[in-house]
């Protein structure tokens, strides 16, 4: 079982929780800030715990507030975060052959946990897929090790944030630290100067595309930026540049 | 622990809230469902090696140069100094260590000051 404790004690478990910490208080001040919209926006103080404790989705929470709040049709609330959520699909398209040694129990609670940063961290530290029983253990390891300590610092500081909706103003805004720890993630990708292009186009398109409803901006994006990278992979663009290339 | 619960709660909301757990769980496994092999066809699998951080600048880059709908046309957003300086502070350390920490902290101690301070 990936949360069993072979998995909780192997090294790999550790290194991905470790590899979580640094960006945890971008994550815990978004999780808090999206705690105190819960409430403030009008949802119950019970209906805020339960989304807070288990929904663990910042974006399509967002995007669902508001249709709750207005009483719109459980499907229509549904919808609108299946298509907030695009992008985990093509994330599990990525991660399919890593997982696809456990049971079905254990994939959805690993998909459960595959968030917007343990899928970059996870598919950074390993490129492929592990070919023995040894490194397929190794790599359950870290993502359960990471996107565990993920989903308690978002989920602590999200119940935190609807216990202490009224003590904390929203006019600061402390959720720009959430994306300021993307953007570090971001910084810790562009390693090559086809990645930089890929964030460039992604970005560009995102804004341009950002009038589409229900987010998917964000799925066209990426779209768009894979489609260009394959196209300029053909010429010799992708030489590493300075300076990640030279670090590690 | 009648005044800790606020506001008016619904069954139906709460059965929507965990089915909204539900879809989370759906769209993040959605391809680790099915167990018939298949493989992904070679350009898709290289072309997924940027899906990461085109996702990443996906989400960012509307959060910090945009506002309402629509492009700021503005250079006082405490968004973009902050931005910059996380950037800054990345590559000023060569990505080592704990560093997305550092722009994290650097990126706020930028932010708060002309937002909460100059009102940007």
């Amino acid at each position: 079982m990936i949360l069993g404790r072979d998995s909780r004690r192997h090294p790999e478990f550790r290194q991905g929780a470790i590899d979580m910490l640094g960006i945890s208080p971008g994550i815990a001040a978004w999780g808090l800030m999206t705690g105190v919209a819960m409430v403030k926006s009008g949802m119950s103080t019970a209906e805020s715990l339960l989304m807070a404790g288990i929904v663990f989705a910042g974006s399509s929470q967002l995007a669902a507030i508001p249709l709750i709040l207005a009483g719109a049709p459980i499907w229509v609330i549904l919808a609108t975060a299946l298509c907030v959520n695009l992008r985990f699909v093509v994330f599990s398209v990525h991660m399919r052959p890593y997982v696809m040694h456990l049971t079905l129990w254990e994939r959805l609670v690993a998909g459960y946990l595959t968030g917007d940063l343990t899928y970059v961290l996870f598919v950074k530290r390993f490129a492929r897929p592990a070919t023995d029983a040894a490194g397929r253990t190794a790599q359950m390891a870290y993502l359960v090790g990471n996107g565990g300590f993920n989903w308690f610092s978002w989920t602590v500081f999200s119940v935190l944030g609807v216990v202490l909706a009224n003590a904390i103003p929203t006019q600061w805004g402390l959720g720009f630290a959430g994306i300021l720890a993307l953007l570090g993630m971001l910084c810790s990708l562009a390693s090559t100067r086809l990645r930089w292009i890929s964030a460039a186009v992604a970005g560009t398109a995102a804004v341009a595309a950002f009038a589409l409803p229900l987010k998917l901006n964000i799925l066209t994006a990426i779209a768009a930026s894979v489609v260009v990278c394959l196209l300029l992979e053909k010429t010799a663009l992708h030489a590493p540049v300075a300076p990640q290339g030279g670090s590690h | 622990m009648g005044d800790f619960f606020t506001g008016d709660t619904d069954a139906w909301t709460l059965l929507t809230i965990v089915a909204m757990a539900g879809v989370t769980v759906l769209s993040r496994s959605l391809f680790f469902i099915s167990e018939k092999a298949w493989v992904l066809p070679h350009w898709a699998q290289r072309g997924l090696q940027y899906a990461p951080i085109a996702a990443l600048a996906a989400v960012i880059v509307p959060e910090i140069v945009m506002a309402q709908g629509a492009l700021i046309h503005t250079v006082q957003d405490a968004r973009l100094y902050a931005a910059m300086a996380g950037v800054g502070y990345f590559f000023w350390r060569k990505g080592a260590g704990q560093v997305v920490l550092g722009t994290i902290v650097i990126g706020m101690a930028v932010y708060l000051p002309l937002h909460i301070g100059l009102g940007w």
